[in-house]
């Protein structure tokens, strides 16, 4: 099943992937829609502050929120139009966050206030850095950390390799195949400008085995660039940061550790593609390819949404739902955030809508834990889910801390193979929760 | 023979007897002295170990009583008799009772009565679905998630689930407190147990928006707050109850509250269906 030759990661596991549904669809441009809801906190770090008012006209790619501090980055409006109200709607994680609607004039007119830089080569590092910071781009791959602050490192750290995270190991989405497949060029420039900005020469692409198309587009024009495309093992987390680093360049990052600690950056190929498009093009993160599909939707596919789109309206444009679906998730179904509404809007990190039915769901009654083990082997970052879940379950939380329970990456691999059905997931993202809560009161 | 076992028979004896003499020596020479009062106190403090007081459990807090003249009174789960034994071992005067006081989850919403917006599949811990699924479901952001971790948390047995929500026994509630930390969307909170008529609504959405997902939420409409001024508040969206001044039981049935939010202790308990309790079990 695995070939010897792409490189590996410890532990991991293959879901079925359902990539079929929109693999093979190029992507898709969205209509222009009447009204836009953008969310105000995307980004980890601080929510930008709203600049504009009610009433206001603005310009598609205008400023409608500027940064706050260091870690946050601003946001602007996706289309030309009328601000409206300022509303709460369900964020992913389920909280109501503030959001802009933006009512469209229909015109969709530019007015963005950055310059194009085409010759990038030539300009200096910190202008390009801050014009990543100006057009308010953060992973996209669903981490939303602002993506300046990933490329300014502190100086005592020596960075040496650039990696591209094009691996999409969650499965259904295909937003960063095709985005691979359909512009190469546009990844790779980027790759390029974050690596002038990092100042490396070593740049590698991770990509999956199951997406041979978008390698053979890569490696294509990859030489131009100097950048070396790596076929990788099909293993869900392949994604992970520390898993990528660890396939790619075969370092470890010690437990509480970062990539920098060895000398590695991780970017997201579509947060690359948003690099160029803000240098060589001027334009700030208005748009991303996000993944509509499961098995309800009546047309899967990857389609270029703007940030603000509403959930309902996308799946309209997905040809609307066929099948009772049962369950909506923002993201892919190992990490992504399940909904209770339709209310949600597309933000910077939604790689994909998904809608699951009853069947392919299920409801779960958690089992006492049989000791099989299989959750250890399955473990990516090498933990004990089983022992440290029966920690968590009796509130023992400075015991599951000496067990590194920190170190957990949330990718849900445990859970998954877990035959006593247990909720090691939600028992882990308790338990980091409830952890940081302490240390925040001071009280550790 | 025999006097082998004579002998044998006569060092153990010799043994023992010295050792014994010994071992009596050295317990009176050591002897650390203690004050018989603690562990009197200690059998008449409750012994449930709940920590209310802020000492770890109840031999920490006789030996603090004792030794440092902490009042017994600030084990908020002794009765007043209990306290006039201890105040009588310790041979002091009773100091001032403090008031009794007993929680209150500040919420009617059960199942049959609140909306829920999405199926719950997790662990069936109220802070746990509060943390990872916000809040598991349920369409009211500010209301009870019945999973009973609060009832779990009772060292009392006080806090019975009854069809998804949490319902106080004030006749068993010793007013410890320790399910005010454990619930998520601090909901319980402690009040004077002469109080016998409370607003059941802790939702801080607008009327409108309550209306859609809950049956006895309080709509603010103020009625009972016209009735009687002084017992009654409007605090941020909701109407409380002034506890220093509460009013009467017999209140409720003449405001006749439009939602029935506004109840006594006792109607409250009798209106949530008790075939349908869980959680405690599960």
């Amino acid at each position: 099943m695995y070939s010897d030759n792409p490189r590996k990661f410890i532990g991991g596991v293959h879901p079925d992937d359902g990539k079929a549904l929109s693999c093979e669809k190029p992507i898709r441009i969205a209509p222009l829609l009447e009204k836009y809801i953008v969310p105000i906190p995307q980004n980890i770090g601080k929510p930008p502050k709203v600049i504009v008012n009610k009433g206001d006209l603005v310009k598609k790619g205008q400023l409608i929120a500027e940064a706050d501090g260091f870690v946050s980055v601003p946001l602007h409006a996706p289309t030309s139009g009328t601000v409206g109200e300022t509303v709460l709607i369900p964020g992913a994680v389920g909280t109501m966050i503030p959001a802009v609607e933006i009512i469209s004039d229909g015109q969709d007119e530019w007015g963005s206030a950055l310059e194009p830089i085409p010759d990038w080569k030539n300009t200096d590092r910190e202008i390009l850095k801050k014009r990543i910071f100006d057009a308010g781009i953060i992973g996209m791959g669903g981490a939303a950390f602002p993506s300046h602050v990933k490329l300014s490192p502190p100086p005592e750290k020596v960075i040496d390799t650039l990696i591209l995270n094009g691996a999409e190991c969650e499965p259904y989405l295909t937003a960063d195949h095709r985005l691979m497949l359909e512009h190469p060029n546009d990844v790779l420039e980027g790759a390029a400008i974050a690596a002038k900005i990092l100042k490396v020469n070593r740049v590698f692409v991770g990509i999956e085995e199951n997406k041979q198309n978008a390698i053979d587009a890569m490696k294509e024009i990859a030489g131009k660039y100097g950048i070396k495309i790596v076929p990788l093992r099909v293993r869900y987390p392949q994604g992970a940061e520390k898993q990528l680093i660890m396939a790619i360049t075969g370092r470890h990052v010690v437990a509480g550790g970062l990539p920098m600690d060895v000398g590695c950056v991780v970017q997201n190929v579509g947060t690359c593609a948003a690099i160029r498009a803000a240098v060589v093009e001027g334009h700030p993160l208005i748009e991303r390819m996000t993944t509509i599909t499961g098995s309800p939707v009546k047309d899967p596919c990857t389609w270029q949404l703007r940030i603000g789109t509403p959930v309902a309206e996308a799946l309209k444009m997905a040809g609307g739902v066929i099948a009772p679906a049962a369950k909506l998730i923002l993201g892919g179904p190992m990490m992504g955030f399940a909904q209770a509404t339709l209310d949600g809007a597309v933000a910077k990190n939604s790689s994909g809508i998904l809608l699951l039915q009853a069947e392919e769901t299920g409801q779960y009654t958690s089992n006492p834990c049989i000791r099989c083990g299989r959750c250890v082997d399955a473990c990516p970052m090498r933990l004990l889910p089983g022992p440290i879940s029966v920690l968590v379950e009796s509130e023992k939380y400075d015991q599951a801390e000496q067990a590194f329970v920190m170190d957990c990456v949330e990718c849900g691999a445990c859970s998954y193979v877990c035959p006593a059905n247990r909720p090691l997931i939600q028992h882990f993202r308790r338990a980091k929760a409830e952890i940081n809560a302490l240390r925040r009161a001071g009280k550790k | 023979m025999l006097e082998i076992i004579l002998i044998s028979a006569g060092v153990v004896a010799v043994l023992g007897l010295i050792l014994g003499l010994l071992i009596a020596i050295t317990a009176k020479k050591f002897e650390v002295e203690t004050d018989p009062r603690i562990e009197e106190v200690q059998e008449l403090l409750p012994g449930a170990n709940c920590g209310a007081c802020g000492y770890a459990g109840c031999a920490d807090m006789a030996n603090a009583i004792v030794t440092k003249g902490v009042a017994p009174s600030t084990c908020p789960v002794t009765n007043e008799e209990k306290q006039a034994e201890i105040a009588k071992v310790l041979g002091q005067e009773v100091g001032e009772a403090k008031e009794k006081m007993v929680a209150v989850v500040f919420c009617g919403g059960s199942i049959s009565r609140a909306g829920r917006n999405a199926q719950y599949n997790g662990v069936m811990d109220c802070r746990s679905a509060s943390i990872v699924a916000n809040g598991g479901g349920k369409a009211c952001r500010y209301g009870c998630l019945g999973f009973g971790s609060c009832a779990r948390a009772c060292p009392f047995g006080a806090i019975e689930m009854r069809d998804g929500l949490a319902v106080v026994h004030p006749e068993l509630c010793r007013g410890c407190g320790k399910c005010l930390g454990i619930c998520p969307r601090k909901l319980i909170r402690l009040v004077p147990a002469k109080a016998k008529v409370h607003v059941y609504c802790n939702s801080l959405d607008k009327p409108q928006q309550k209306r859609k997902y809950c049956s006895v939420t309080c709509l603010t409409c103020r009625k009972c707050v016209k009735a009687a001024p002084d017992s009654m508040n409007v605090q941020d969206q909701l109407i409380r109850v002034i506890y220093s001044n509460p009013p009467d039981p017999s209140f409720v049935e003449g405001v006749k509250c439009p939602t029935g939010a506004l109840q006594t202790e006792e109607s409250h308990r009798c209106l949530v269906p008790k075939a349908a309790a869980d959680g405690k079990e599960k």
